[in-house]
């Protein structure tokens, strides 16, 4: 599957447009520096390791505030080490969940190595297969729209979408780096307290 | 061969329910253990709790993680041999002080029949403390209730990543055939 034409930086831009309520979780790697590159947000969770763990995340933080919509933007590489959530989020059926996989069928942080999605497994037949039946195979900008309307609805996920993005490289945009700092302003954010 | 002969007394499986109540958990996320089952059961029983079965243990550390983002907290249960699916997500718990609170029914260590179990039964300890965790053992029933309230604070309000570890001994020998 992948060998998609979106390019990645322009994609998540889109996604994010007008987000609302968003809080929004991103895999370590080219989705973390997509997603900063967009505009940095309070309601932003940006990994930097913890690799196959975003998903998951995203569906503590999904359960934890069910009337919030929850995104999840990782990639194919970081998906495909915790696939087995995919299962366990199928499980759960958290209404306001989307899980978008930013797949150009290749390990981008390490030297572009062909990854499972890119050698011919497809992550949307495996999250249907999963419980997850809200599916979006995104490979144009009316698809993304079409995403980003379905995001804000907290009502009929959780959703997966894979979103066919170019191999093509990006400058690296660094988002911030302590863990501590960026859980912190999320939860102030939430108007939760911080210690 | 699914449930254990656990030693009679102490009902420790419902003094850790009622302390993790006490705490405000409200997810339980879990890998089945015959030493949990009881535990597990009065999870599922309360609407008040999501309980989260798990395919690898290290998906409950990055739910707690998110679970914490948001303003819920959530143990995580699972067995020794499980402790080793977690090492690098605990990085997660340790980089950005999530609260971490594990209880971890121990194999390998007190009339283990499965030598499978030992290797990581013996390396369980070491391996959470190399990873940055703070382990307690939790060796007789009785001390359950002491137990469990102090690592919830611990975790929870003094922000640290807490390992209980439950004795072999409290859970009892497995029953291997049924007669």
């Amino acid at each position: 599957m992948s060998a998609g034409t979106l390019d990645r930086r322009a994609a998540v831009k889109m996604l994010l447009q007008n987000r609302g309520e968003t809080l929004v979780i991103t895999g370590l790697g080219s989705s973390t520096y997509d997603t900063f590159a967009a505009g940095d947000h309070d309601a932003n969770f940006y990994l930097w390791g913890a690799m196959g763990g975003a998903a998951l995340m995203g569906l503590g933080l999904a359960l934890a505030q069910p009337n919030k919509p929850v995104l999840v933007i990782t990639g194919d590489g970081e998906q495909l080490m915790g696939l087995g959530g995919l299962v366990t989020i199928g499980v759960q059926n958290p209404k306001n969940l989307t899980i978008a996989v930013l797949d150009n069928g290749h390990f981008g942080e390490t030297g572009m190595q062909m990854s499972h999605s890119g050698l011919g497994a497809d992550l949307v037949a495996i999250a249907q297969s999963c419980g997850i039946a809200s599916t979006f195979d995104v490979r144009d900008d009316a698809g993304l729209q079409t995403l980003r309307e379905a995001v804000r609805d907290i009502a009929s996920g959780p959703r997966f979408a894979a979103i066919r993005i170019t191999n093509a490289d990006h400058e690296r945009a660094l988002a911030p780096r302590d863990g501590v700092y960026v859980r912190n302003r999320m939860r102030q954010h939430l108007g939760l307290p911080i210690m | 061969m699914v449930e254990t002969d656990s030693a009679p007394g102490v009902d420790w499986p419902a003094a850790i329910f009622s302390q993790l109540k006490a705490a405000g958990v409200s997810q339980i996320s879990y890998v089945p253990d015959a030493g949990h089952a009881r535990l597990i059961r009065m999870a599922h029983g309360d609407p008040s709790i999501k309980t989260i079965v798990l395919t690898t243990e290290e998906e409950g550390i990055a739910i707690a993680a998110g679970a914490w983002l948001g303003g819920e907290k959530s143990a995580v249960l699972l067995q020794s041999s499980g402790v080793g699916n977690c090492i690098n997500m605990l990085s997660l718990a340790n980089s950005c002080r999530f609260p971490l609170l594990m209880l971890v029914t121990m194999r390998g260590e007190w009339a283990e029949f499965n030598s499978w179990q030992v290797p990581m039964g013996q390396a369980t300890p070491s391996v959470l403390e190399a990873m940055g965790m703070t382990v307690f053992r939790l060796e007789k029933p009785e001390d359950a209730d002491e137990m469990i309230s102090n690592a919830a604070t611990l975790a929870f309000s003094g922000e640290q990543q807490i390992a209980v570890l439950i004795s072999q001994r409290m859970i009892g020998r497995k029953k291997w055939v049924s007669k």
